[in-house]
Order: C-alpha cells, then sequence, then structure tokens
C-alpha cells in the first residue's frame, strides 16, 4: 500500500513539474523570451552566488578541518613516518595557499565581471612576458617540492641499523601471519611447494622437505592406484595430469637440497599469529610475501605501506619510535591498538584482515618472543598430536 | 554547392530508411547523439550503483528495503549488502563511469558532433567505421551491463582488476563468469576506442576546410585530437594486457601467476608477475585519465572564451600545455605503483615526470583565470559547469601534487585521500565538462534549446553535493582509512568516522538528485525545448553557421571558408562583440 502510494506521489511530482515547465516555457514565449537571452537579473544573481560561494567554500574547508581535523591519524610513530609528516607539513604550506589565491581570483572575477549591456571586454589574446612568469613560477617551486620530496624518499629508504630486526609478513585470503628469526637473526629460505599444515609458510628444512616430498609420493601412489578403477576418460586423463603435476612438484622439492639454499637456518624460526610485536627503538627489515593474490601491508600509524605480491619477496625498514602504552597516554585512551591493515583489495573478507601490533620495550619483547614456539619444535609437537587419535583408533 | 555534391546529398536522403538514419547511421551528428544517450543510461546506472554501495559506507549493517528490492535476496539479504556485492558494485561503478561515460560517453558524444562541424567537414573520414566505432561501444556497453545478472556477480577485483584476484575463480565469486564478461567487454571497448580515434585524427588532419589551419583550430579540436593520439598509443597496451590475462585465466599460460595457493590447491605457476600486469594496465591507465580530462578542458576553454565574451588567454599556450600533458601522461603510470615493491630508484624518476606535469596544468589554470579577469561573462549553465571544473581542477589538482610525491604516497595510497582525488577531478572536472559540453551543443545535437533556469538548479545543487561527498573524503583517507572496504565497524581506530561516511552517504544521494534535475530537463527539452536558433551563443565557431535541422554533408551550400582565428571576441574597432571565424578580415585588421 504504502509502495503504491509513494509511486503515485512521484508521478504525480512529475506531471506537476512538468506541466510548471510547460505553463513557464508558454508564459516565456508570450513573453518572447528566448533560453538562451541570460537576462540582467540571471547574469546578477549568479554572479552574486559565485561571490557566496567563495564564503561558503572556504567556510566548508575550515569547518572540516576544526571538526575532523582531530580525527586524523596521530603524529608518526616510526622514524621515517616523522620526516614523511615534515614533508606533509612542507607541502601544505606551499599548496593551501595557492588553493586560496586561486579560489579568491576565480570567484572574484567571476561576480566582478558579470555581463553588463552596452560594456565590452578587455580584448586580451596573449602576453609573452605573463605567460613566461606563470611557467618558471610553478616550475621553481615544484622544483622545490621535488627536491624535498626525493630527499625524503630517499632518506627513508636507507637501512642505519647495521644488523635490523628481521620479521617476515605472510599474506593470505584473510589473515596476516609472522615469522620472527631465532637467535641467528637470519629467517630460513621458503618456498610456496613446501606449504602444509604444519608448514604454513613453507619453510625449507631438511625435515619439511623430507616431509613434503613423502606426502606427495603418497599422493602420486594413491591417485595412481585409483587409475586402475573404472573411470571415465577425461576423469582419466584429469588424474593423469594431476600425477605428472605431482611428479614435478618432487623433482622441483628435491631441487631444494642442493643449490644455494641454506637449510640450517629456517629450523628456529617462531611463526606468531594475533599480535605483531615489535621492540621500541630498534630497526625492523620487514619482509613481506602473499600466497594468494596481492595483498598490502598498511601500518597507517608508521606511515608504513607496502604490497605483498605472490611470487615476490617485498621489503620495507622502519624504527617504531612510539610505545604502544605512550600512544595511550597521548590519545588519552587506554584501549589503544597499533593495527596492520590489508590495504589492497583481496577478496570478500578484504575489510577485516587485520593484526594488532604492539610496540614495547625491548625487555617486554624479549620476555615475550621467548614465550613464542620455535617452529621445529611446534611441528614436532603438531605431528604427535595429530598422530594420537589414529593410534587411538587402531 | 558543386552539381555533384548536390547529387550525392539527393541521393542519400532520397534512400533513407529508419534502420539506416536512426541506427545504422554513418552520419556523425547521429552517431554522436547515440553516443550521448548511452552514456547518459550508463552515467545512471553508475550513480545508482554507487549510491547503493554509499548506503552501506554510511549506515554499515542496517536494512534498506531499496537494496532487497534492487538486489534480491541473493545480494542484500535481509536488506543488507552482502560483502562480495559490494565489491561489484565498487567495481561495476568504476568501470562504467572511467570507460563508458569519461571515454566512450565525453570523447564520443563531442569528438563526433564538434569535428566535422568545427573543421568544416561534411562528415567524417569514414563514416562507417564511425558507425562501427558506435556499435562497439553499444555491445561492449550491453556486455558489462548484462555482467550485472549473472550468477556469481559480475567482475569484483576493483576497476583495475589486479591479477591474480583477476586471474583466479577461486579467488571469488566475481572472478568467475563475471571477469570473462568483463574482459571481453573491455576488449571489444578497445576496438571502439580505436576505430574512433584513428577517424578523429584522420579528419582533423586530413579534412579541414580551406583556411583552416592548424593554429586557427578551436581549442576543443586541438583536445580531442591529443586525447585520439593518446588513444591510440595507450589503448591496444591495455588490450594486450586483457589478452594476457584472458590466456592466464583460459589456457594455463603465467604471466601474472607465480608460486600460488588458492583455496589449498597448489598451482603449478612460477615465474610470472602480477607486476606485469600492473605496469601494462597503468601504461593505459595514467593517459587514461588524461584522454577523460582533456575533452573536458577542450570544452571548457571553448565555453569560457564564448560567455565571457573574450578570447581565450594565451592560446599558442594552450596547445603547448595541452601537447605537454598529453605526451607527459605515457612516462608517469609509475606513481600509481609507489607501494608495489618497485625499485626507488624508478620510483623517483616518476616522481620527478609526474610533478612535472602540473607546470602545463598550472598554465591552463592560470590562463583560464586570466580568460575571466575584464571578461564580460554570461552566465549559461555551461557557463557556470565550465567555472566549476576550473575551481575542481585547482581543487583535486593540488591533491594530485601530494600524490606524486613518493614518499606522501605511503601514508595515503589506497586510501580514500586517492579517492577523494581522482573523484574531483574525474567525477567532478570531467563530469562538468561534459555537462558544460551538453548544455552549450544541446542546440546543435537536438535543434532546441535546455530550459536555463534548471540549469541552474543543476549546477549549484551538483557543486554543492560534489564538494560534500568528495572533499570529506581526504579527511577519511588522512584518518587511514582503505578504499575498497566493506565496513569499518571491526576497527577501533576508525570509530569516529560514523558521522563522517554519513554526511558523504547524505551529499551523494543529494547529488543524485540533483542528476534528475538534469535528466528532466534533457529528456523534456529534447522533445518539447524552445525551438533552437542558428547561433544561440553568439560563438565564431564554424558549427552555428549549419542550419539547425540536421542535413547530411551538414552545409547545405558550399563550406565557409575561414579567415581567422575562433576567438575574435570583443575585438577592438568591431562593433559585435564577436566575429566569426568565416567573416574576412577587414582591410588593415591583424589577425591577433
Amino acid at each position: 500500500m504504502m509502495r503504491i502510494l509513494a509511486v503515485l506521489i512521484i508521478a504525480m511530482v512529475v506531471i506537476a513539474i512538468a506541466q510548471l515547465s510547460r505553463i513557464h516555457e508558454l508564459s516565456k514565449k508570450i513573453r518572447n523570451k528566448r533560453e538562451e537571452d541570460i537576462s540582467d537579473n540571471a547574469n546578477r544573481f549568479n554572479a552574486g552566488l559565485m561571490l557566496v560561494s567563495m564564503f561558503v567554500y572556504f567556510g566548508f574547508v575550515i569547518w572540516q578541518m576544526v571538526v575532523w581535523g582531530p580525527l586524523m591519524l596521530p603524529e608518526a610513530a616510526s622514524e621515517h613516518g616523522a620526516s614523511i609528516d615534515n614533508l606533509w607539513t612542507f607541502n601544505w604550506i606551499i599548496l593551501l595557499p595557492v588553493f586560496f589565491i586561486t579560489h579568491i581570483l576565480l570567484f572574484y572575477f567571476s561576480y566582478k565581471y558579470y555581463y553588463k549591456k552596452g560594456k565590452k571586454a578587455y580584448y586580451y589574446p596573449h602576453n609573452n612576458k605573463l605567460e613566461f612568469i606563470w611557467t618558471i613560477v610553478p616550475s621553481v617551486v615544484l622544483a622545490v617540492i621535488i627536491i624535498f620530496g626525493l630527499i625524503t624518499w630517499n632518506k627513508i629508504q636507507v637501512t642505519t641499523d647495521e644488523n635490523p630486526l628481521k620479521i617476515e609478513l605472510y599474506a593470505k585470503q584473510f589473515d596476516w601471519t609472522a615469522r620472527y628469526t631465532g637467535n641467528d637473526n637470519v629467517l630460513g629460505g621458503v618456498n610456496y611447494l613446501l606449504v602444509s599444515g604444519t608448514n604454513p609458510l613453507g619453510i625449507m628444512t631438511e625435515s619439511t622437505i623430507d616431509e613434503k616430498e613423502a606426502e606427495y609420493i603418497a599422493e602420486i601412489e594413491k591417485l595412481e592406484a585409483s587409475l586402475a578403477e573404472v573411470m571415465p576418460d577425461d576423469k582419466r586423463e584429469e588424474v593423469e595430469h594431476k600425477i605428472q603435476m605431482f611428479h614435478r612438484f618432487v623433482s622441483r622439492i628435491i631441487d631444494f637440497r642442493t643449490g644455494s639454499n641454506d637449510l640450517t637456518t629456517g629450523s628456529d624460526d617462531k611463526i606468531v599469529k594475533g599480535e605483531l610485536h615489535l621492540p621500541i627503538g630498534k630497526e625492523v627489515e620487514f619482509t613481506i610475501r602473499a600466497q594468494d593474490v596481492i595483498h598490502s601491508a598498511f601500518m597507517p600509524h608508521f606511515r608504513m605501506q607496502m604490497n605483498a605480491v605472490p611470487g615476490e619477496i617485498t621489503r620495507f625498514v622502519m624504527k617504531p619510535t612510539i610505545s604502544t602504552e605512550e600512544m595511550r597516554v597521548k590519545l588519552d585512551n587506554p584501549d589503544f591498538n597499533y593495527i596492520l591493515l590489508c590495504n589492497k583489495i583481496c577478496g570478500a573478507a578484504h575489510y577485516n584482515m587485520q593484526m594488532n601490533v604492539i610496540v614495547e620495550s625491548q625487555a617486554d619483547y624479549d620476555q615475550w618472543i621467548s614465550e613464542q614456539k620455535v617452529f621445529i619444535a611446534e611441528t614436532a609437537v603438531e605431528n604427535i598430536s595429530k598422530e594420537t587419535p589414529i593410534a587411538d583408533l587402531k | 554547392m558543386s552539381n555533384a555534391e548536390a547529387h550525392t546529398q539527393a541521393h542519400h536522403e532520397h534512400h533513407e530508411t529508419f534502420v539506416s538514419k536512426y541506427i545504422f547511421s554513418m552520419d556523425h551528428k547521429m552517431i554522436s547523439r547515440q553516443f550521448l544517450l548511452t552514456a547518459v543510461v550508463m552515467g545512471v546506472v553508475g550513480m545508482m550503483l554507487s549510491i547503493l554501495f554509499r548506503l552501506q559506507l554510511g549506515y554499515d549493517g542496517e536494512s534498506f528495503a531499496i537494496l532487497n528490492t534492487l538486489l534480491g535476496d541473493k545480494w542484500a539479504p535481509g536488506g543488507v549488502l552482502d560483502k562480495n556485492m559490494y565489491l561489484a558494485l565498487v567495481t561495476i561503478h568504476g568501470t562504467i563511469m572511467v570507460f563508458f561515460v569519461l571515454t566512450g560517453g565525453l570523447s564520443g558524444t563531442f569528438s563526433n558532433l564538434l569535428i566535422p562541424l568545427q573543421i568544416g567537414a561534411r562528415d567524417m573520414a569514414s563514416g562507417f567505421l564511425n558507425m562501427l566505432s558506435y556499435w562497439f561501444f553499444f555491445i561492449s556497453a550491453m556486455i558489462m551491463l548484462l555482467s550485472l545478472f549473472l550468477e556469481g556477480g559480475p567482475a569484483s577485483g576493483g576497476w583495475t582488476i589486479y591479477p591474480p584476484l583477476s586471474a583466479l575463480p577461486q579467488a571469488m565469486p566475481g572472478s568467475g563468469a563475471g571477469m570473462t564478461w568483463w574482459l571481453v567487454s573491455m576488449g571489444i571497448f578497445v576496438v571502439s576506442s580505436l576505430l574512433g580515434s584513428l577517424n578523429y585524427i584522420v579528419t582533423i588532419l586530413n579534412l579541414r576546410v580551406k583556411g583552416m589551419k592548424m593554429t586557427r583550430l578551436p581549442l576543443t579540436m586541438w583536445a580531442f585530437l591529443i586525447t585520439a593520439i593518446i588513444g591510440v598509443l595507450s589503448f591496444p597496451v591495455l588490450l594486450s594486457a586483457v589478452v594476457l590475462l584472458i590466456m592466464d585465466r583460459t589456457m594455463g599460460t603465467a604471466f601474472y601467476l607465480s608460486d600460488i595457493i588458492i583455496a589449498g590447491e597448489v598451482l603449478e605457476a612460477t615465474g610470472g608477475s602480477p607486476i606485469l600486469y600492473e605496469h601494462l594496465f597503468w601504461f593505459l591507465g595514467h593517459p587514461e585519465v588524461y584522454i577523460v580530462l582533456i575533452p573536458a578542458l577542450g570544452i571548457t576553454s571553448e565555453v569560457i572564451s564564448t560567455n565571457a565574451r573574450k578570447p581565450i588567454f594565451g592560446y599558442r599556450a594552450m596547445i603547448g600545455s595541452l601537447c605537454a600533458i598529453g605526451f607527459l601522461s605515457f612516462i608517469v603510470w609509475g606513481h600509481h605503483m609507489f607501494v608495489s615493491g618497485m625499485s626507488p630508484f624508478l620510483g623517483s624518476v616518476f616522481v620527478f615526470t609526474t610533478l612535472l606535469i602540473a607546470i602545463p596544468s598550472a598554465v591552463k589554470a592560470f590562463n583560464y583565470l586570466t580568460t575571466l579577469w575584464k571578461g564580460n561573462i554570461v552566465f549559461t549553465p555551461a557557463m557556470l559547469f565550465s567555472i566549476g571544473l576550473v575551481s575542481t581542477f585547482i581543487s583535486g589538482g593540488l591533491t594530485g601534487i601530494i600524490l606524486a610525491d613518493s614518499a606522501l604516497d605511503i601514508a595515503v595510497h589506497d586510501t580514500y585521500f586517492v579517492v577523494g582525488h581522482f573523484h574531483i577531478v574525474m567525477g567532478m572536472s570531467a563530469i562538468f565538462g561534459m555537462f558544460a559540453g551538453v548544455y552549450h551543443w544541446f542546440p546543435k545535437l537536438f535543434g532546441r534549446m535546455m530550459n536555463t533556469k534548471l540549469g541552474y538548479v543543476h549546477f549549484w545543487m551538483t557543486i554543492i553535493g560534489g564538494y560534500g561527498v568528495f572533499f570529506p573524503m581526504h579527511f577519511l583517507g588522512l584518518a587511514g582509512a582503505p578504499r575498497r572496504y566493506y565496513s569499518y565497524s571491526d576497527y577501533p581506530i576508525f570509530e569516529n568516522l560514523v558521522d563522517l561516511n554519513q554526511f558523504v552517504t547524505f551529499f551523494a544521494i543529494f547529488g543524485g538528485v540533483a542528476q534528475l534535475v538534469f535528466l528532466y530537463n534533457f529528456i523534456y527539452s529534447s522533445l518539447f525545448g524552445q525551438k533552437a536558433v542558428e547561433n544561440p551563443w553568439k560563438s565564431n565557431t564554424l558549427e552555428w553557421t549549419t542550419p539547425v535541422e540536421h542535413i547530411h554533408g551538414n552545409w547545405p551550400g558550399a563550406i565557409p571558408e575561414v579567415y581567422r582565428w575562433p576567438y575574435d571576441y570583443s575585438k577592438p574597432g568591431i562593433e559585435e562583440d564577436f566575429v566569426p571565424q568565416n567573416i574576412p578580415l577587414a582591410p588593415g585588421e591583424e589577425e591577433h
């Protein structure tokens, strides 16, 4: 009922507007007024609105700064972030006056020079000197912007610590996993073919290679056995294709043992989910990987962002300077937490791929990291727990 | 008119059927109207999609009957937008607006209408290719629209459709059939764009009437010429990106795929690179921004000069800056990839080239301001939209300078700051240019006038709506809010952005309502509007010397010869405040 009523009302409104404009047209015809003849009143009115617009627009911009300014991110919590913030300030100082001055000119000219009968516009087709000036002035200003921008850009690429803390961020639909090194501060080698339930990041060690090789061989045997059964041709082809592929996987995996792969450094790595802990004042070199599609590691408070690309390793180096506790005090918000977000569209739950980040003192960090399980030990434990139920069944 | 010409013309009129006149027409004026009408329909759809997802962003998780009515139980169960559908709406909104409204719609409509009329040609160089160009555009648009009704939903990986997300059907429902349709549609679109652009270039270079030197071309022509050249050079690269992606999806190649485990399945592919796709895509993608913007700037130059009753200031500088923008647009694409892991040195190069573009852009803005200075401004609706374009071009351009700076980009890349920036430039500047064009050339398109008062209402509502939507987005971005997020409710740090998001949604609806005023005016005026006169805006360019009623060959007699540039407004020593291009120079009169 409501819907029919709504449709009726809309229809009536449309008809009413149509009729009104029809009357308007007709009256115009009677008065011999044409659409392209813009009346003095209309010109004056729009010119007036241009002046009003200036105040409304500037008022709106300032109002937003006052009301929403406090909602912006707090000061950067990292060393390079602070230089990025300085560059922001520098750019705003140049750009805001340009914004206001050009708009004042635009709105003022539009207001002042509205059409007056009998007046003629000033014929002013060009002025080389003037044009030269406003090619050179923006060039100089932009040169300054470019130079300061590139100085900052180059500065934040430089690693200052000789031996930064190495942490890997691993993205997959739709969560983050972090990997810390053991005492050696070296992250073990990885390959996606080694990923398994017990080795979620595909770390390369003697045992993970053995395990995965055995797994694929078992899989191949199972598939070969299944070929003995009767099955449609296309299904058979598919199985044969799969067997071939697994064979290739096996030979690729076997190759990991040879060559320059270091199989010893991965066993003491620590895999952490849920929370990312960072010691304050220590430079961290993040290596970033993805399992399935492109993701992006975004930590807005640290002004850190780097894509996670399948098949590639990307890096970002940063040094946290404000601990979580300090930031809580600064923001007067005891529940505040730094956060790691995904910032590249990656699927349905892209909007909720987050991890809390805790910046704490070196001592607290050492304590926390010592409590995290070592990768191989963890694998062993999980293997046992997985085998137990089977033993029970027997 | 020579006898031969008269004969051909009579011949054409004689044999014209409904189909050859209105459907498979080869007349540039009809094709232009076809492009415009298709673009208006696509624009309405694109706008509605954006309002649907704005409801979710402003009122997260709240139920809206309209969502359920429009999208059904599958995509909006209980009136709450589904997550996958949200991404689909965002993707299709972007695709429609960028390609179908602002590329096909803007360039297609006005290049077709104005090129032959303003250079003094009887039609495009190839009427047949021109017709094909429209019909490929139409088919491509239909495929894109119909993909909205697919079982798994349309493409939903964002309008940039980065692989592997778009390459792997397991990654999201939208990467199944929906993505295939998107790719096919885009392939056809590229064909349409190439046919159109080649035609535009050839026509402008070869079919100019006697006296129409390149330095007497209206700036619209220069803009369309440069747009077409950019299109011809960049769209093929998108086509190759699309073809490689289709091969990755269907033929087991691995151009973009490497070391992937998706939905528990280990893929064999290794050695491909998704970054390759990004390079190919943005090699089109950035010039594309200028394919969208340059025609709008061309239209604005024409409209501002005509209605300020004053020559455009710095005609040659305007041409120079258009060429500079066109050239530079090809060497800046990497600024979309500052955080892709690209070499920091390469990043520096792109910072440098990108910021260079600000110089010709600044020259253009200053020249517009000087054109207004000491003018005699007639506030037609087209003029209002052109002034609006200058304002938004400045506002959006300045944030562009920030985003070009790689170090600053790290902080706001892929946040709402970027969304605000490019919507002010593309969603306002380019669209304003399009509106200015429609109001200004409506008499040429439909032989009738649009209602001026409704035009005023439309402009003032649109600029309020536009700034109300897109300006606050910069603040969302500075608060760290990423784009393409379905919901922010799970994040304590975004808790207090709810009001801001509702503010944006309110103005999005307001701006949407404003477009109803336009639609009404557009449809009503094209049917019942006041009959136009030959030169309603007292303009200098050649199109205003053609009769109001469309005829084949554009001019009933010989094409008027051209003796002067198009911007002789308020020339001293001449009583009228305009002198059309076809009026010979008076004895002793200097050209300019």
